[in-house]
């Protein structure tokens, strides 16, 4: 394996996590709920994710772990800005700052210890394609899953009538309403399908990017991801491509350092934010993209009268 | 098309007794009302009357506090609109449940309970809005869309659902005179058809050409059931507001002075691709006078309403001119400081800030042109609460706002109020100039009479009024002068006497002088 392999490869165990917890938290901002718990649901994913596995000696077992602690951390979520509609910027950075604590209190017993890491799974025929099939065919479950994932929520949205139920929602809650659309319930389904999401990425993290557990090592990812979406202004197949440009960056830091480029590293993991203010500057110049692009009650709370 | 399921005789929806709370304050009070088959019921009342809370029941919006709803002579619970759509009610909502970042197509889905294809749904609604004159683009954005295309929507939504009985909530205010003509075409088609039409309007000439039967609500109580045709205007409006609405009185002895306001060939690029360009307008209102703009939405009424404001200067300082200054270039508070004062279009988030109070939002409209009332402490310009509070009181009473407590937030008022309060708050400064934009758009007859007498007046007393508009009636009651807008280009303004409605709808479909063909009457 060449070194521009060796590179790509860490691009996309890199940016995997990114992809799955963005797409995921596109979900939740489309019906127009603004999740900032993403690093919170993302490291309860990793070190849930983690445990299991040690515990059953599967890794399976641990990614169905991860993504069960990341709904069980969007239901939370849910009920306190839906169910009693609380300001959802403040419970979003709450549940953050819960999961990180909380996951560093369940994660005490497993730290330093050796890791069980998901093995690739290798497609037969299309991994024989020189250059490509090592690199997108002899991937572990996760990889494959966020690819499915992106393109799943494409059609979703764009393709079948429940999307576009969630998409109207997003827009205007009280006309979804006024259609007979339920509101709350759209809202709850894409913030633990956001939930899920996010626990996935965590446990990628803790299983396939550095199989062992660490605390606080979703290291900001979940911010990222936040950013990512504002990034691909709410498209799906534009996270991928944010993510994967995203892990570039972060990749490329380490690989900067290695060669003795003195490029400062704050600079380079400074990148994805200061993409995402560009992308921010550019949407909003233009009142028509704002208005086609952003779900337009994104972090109103609901209240149906009655 | 056929109507389903319809049984023999009977009224088709009769509610009894239907009573909604809020708290302590009463929408409804035990409303009665009989639908019957292939009939067009008028619903009047002046804004609050309680005839949104009523349609809403009727629609499954909100639930009755009490009373019944029969339909088709069995007793029904609508829970939810989908419940309604499945009875076969349809429903034009007045504030359209539309969402714009969504295509028509996409809006028009989604009102649908069956599983229809995106590619079927919008063959058809645009068969539909063939069918009944109401041209459409699926593929469109709605944010790309004016207000009379919007409502387009709204209508071809309700009739996709092959409704027995579609309620209507002021249909007619953004349509032109011909426009208007084809949807009462539409919905004597309709009633031909076997389908009842429950038509909410605050235009008692409309209601009296189209409507079987009246009912009048007051306060949440029916006041008067009748048949239209035999009462008169006035004493519809009598059964309304339960006093006479006061006639406006247009001018006739206007003195004219000098030029106050003037565009000198103003071109204006279209800053979005959506938007319309303005091609070499040219206007002059003198002090004295009325100058009305009429026009279907979407021509450039809201382009040129930014220019003249301000709202978005323009390159050439001198394509406007206020009382002789050029200002092309000056924002609106240069403009406001040489005594022009302005009222957009929209009512919530444009000409007010719905969550602030009215003082609030008095002050942040004036506190340049009238720094030296309302501000004080130098620099530190700290605002004098006692004289905005008397100013607003002031003008609350001028135009008689009526509202709930001393200085409530602007959201609280109904539209009509609102809107005397902010045409109020210009007036109170007495300026020169005075460009309006839709100024009684959704608001009841009271309020709309009330807020045209006030223009009149103000014209009278020697400004210079410019008044968009896109109700003729309005146009007529007000002006002393008329020009049309059609995509961007302003026609020569008339005597408003020497126009008629007929040459106006011409004017309106881009024909200036040109032989009759293309235009809005004849577009199929």
């Amino acid at each position: 394996m060449g070194i521009v392999e060796a590179i790509l490869l860490s691009v996309i165990t890199a940016a995997t996590p990114l992809v799955l917890a963005a797409a995921g938290e596109l979900v939740a901002e489309r019906s127009g709920v603004l999740n900032l718990g993403v690093e919170g649901m993302m490291i309860m994913g990793a070190v849930s994710a983690f445990a299991a596995t040690q515990i059953t000696g599967s890794p399976y077992i641990g990614v169905l772990a991860g993504i069960g602690a990341g709904v069980l951390f969007a239901l939370l979520f849910g009920f306190l800005t839906l169910t009693l509609v609380a300001n959802q910027v403040a419970t979003g950075l709450a549940l953050t700052l819960l999961g990180l604590g909380v996951s560093g209190m369940l994660g005490e017993g497993f730290l330093g210890m050796q890791g069980i890491k998901l093995q690739p799974i290798t497609i037969p025929l299309l991994s024989q394609v020189p250059f490509l099939g090592p690199l997108l065919f002899r991937q572990d479950a996760i990889f494959y899953l966020s690819i499915a994932v992106v393109a799943g929520i494409h059609w979703f949205l764009f393709r079948s009538r429940a999307g576009l139920k969630l998409r109207a929602v997003g827009d205007s809650h009280a006309s979804a309403h006024a259609l007979g659309v339920d509101v709350v319930r759209t809202r709850y389904l894409a913030v633990l399908f956001g939930g899920a999401c996010a626990g996935l990425a965590g446990a990628q993290l803790s299983l396939v990017y550095t199989p062992q557990w660490v605390e606080n090592m979703s290291a900001g990812r979940g911010w990222i991801a936040l950013a990512l979406v504002v990034f691909a202004s709410w498209r799906p197949w534009r996270v991928v491509a944010g993510g994967y440009l995203f892990g570039a960056v972060s990749i490329s830091q380490l690989h900067a350092q290695a060669f003795g480029i003195g490029i400062p590293s704050q600079f380079l993991s400074s990148l994805p934010y200061l993409a995402t203010i560009i992308v921010l500057i550019l949407i909003s110049h233009n009142r028509r993209m704002t208005l086609i692009n952003t779900p337009a009650s994104l972090g109103k709370p609901f209240v149906p009268d009655r | 098309m056929p109507v389903k399921g319809q049984t023999a005789s009977g009224p088709l929806l009769a509610v009894s007794n239907l009573t909604k709370l809020f708290g302590s304050f009463t929408a409804c009070n035990a409303i009665n009302l009989q639908i019957e088959p292939g009939e067009i019921h008028a619903l009047l009342g002046e804004n609050g009357a309680g005839k949104s809370t009523l349609v809403k029941m009727l629609f499954g919006v909100l639930a009755p506090t009490a009373g019944e709803i029969a339909w088709n002579g069995e007793i029904v619970r609508i829970t939810s609109p989908s419940d309604a759509r499945k009875l076969g009610i349809g429903m034009v909502f007045q504030h359209f449940s539309l969402f714009e970042a969504l295509t028509v197509a996409e809006n028009i889905a989604l009102s649908m309970d069956r599983n229809v294809s995106l590619a079927r749904v919008a063959e058809e609604a645009s068969h539909l809005s063939r069918v009944y004159g109401l041209p459409l683009d699926p593929k469109a954005h709605v944010a790309d869309l004016s207000v009379g295309e919007r409502q387009r929507i709204e209508i071809v939504r309700a009739l996709l659902q092959n409704p027995q009985l579609i309620i209507l909530d002021e249909p007619t205010s953004v349509l032109t005179p011909q426009e208007a003509d084809r949807l009462f075409e539409t919905l004597f088609k309709l009633k031909s058809e076997g389908r009842s039409v429950l038509y909410i309007s605050h235009r008692l000439e409309e209601v009296q050409r189209l409507c079987d039967r009246a009912t009048v609500l007051r306060h949440g109580r029916v006041t008067g059931a009748c048949d239209p045709r035999a009462e008169t205007p006035a004493s519809l409006a009598r059964m309304m507001v339960g006093s006479e609405v006061a006639v406006v009185t247009p001018e006739g002895t206007n003195t004219r002075g000098d030029v106050q306001l003037e565009a000198r060939h103003l071109s204006v690029p279209a800053r979005t691709p959506f938007a319309v360009s303005l091609k070499n307008i040219c206007l002059k209102v003198r002090a004295g006078e009325v100058l009305a703009i009429a026009g279907v939405a979407g021509n450039g009424q809201s382009e040129l309403f930014d220019a003249l404001s301000g709202e978005y200067p323009v390159a050439d300082d001198k394509a406007i001119q206020i009382r002789r200054n050029p200002v092309g270039s000056r924002n609106i508070n240069a403009r406001r400081l040489m005594g022009a004062g302005f009222v957009p279009e929209e009512r919530h988030g444009h000409a007010a800030v719905s969550t602030l109070s009215l003082s609030d939002n008095l002050v942040l409209a004036r506190n340049q042109s009238d720094r030296r009332a309302f501000l004080g402490g130098g620099f530190l310009k700290i605002i004098r609460q006692g004289a905005v509070k008397a100013a607003t009181k002031r003008v609350a009473e001028a135009m008689d706002v009526r509202k709930s407590g001393e200085d409530p937030p602007a959201g609280s008022l109904s539209g009509g109020n609102l809107q005397k309060f902010i045409v109020g708050r210009e007036l109170d400064r007495q300026p020169a100039v005075l460009v309006v934009n839709q100024p009684t758009w959704g608001v009841d007859a009271g309020a709309a009479s009330r807020i045209r007498q006030a223009l009149v007046d103000l014209a009278k007393a020697g400004s210079a009024v410019l008044v968009i508009s896109q109700d003729l009636d309005e146009i007529f009651e007000v002006a002393t002068e008329i020009a049309v807008i059609s995509e961007g280009r302003l026609s020569d303004p008339y005597p408003a006497r020497e126009l008629s409605r007929e040459k106006i709808g011409l004017l309106m479909g881009g024909m200036y002088g040109k032989t009759e063909g293309a235009g809005a009457a004849h577009a199929h």
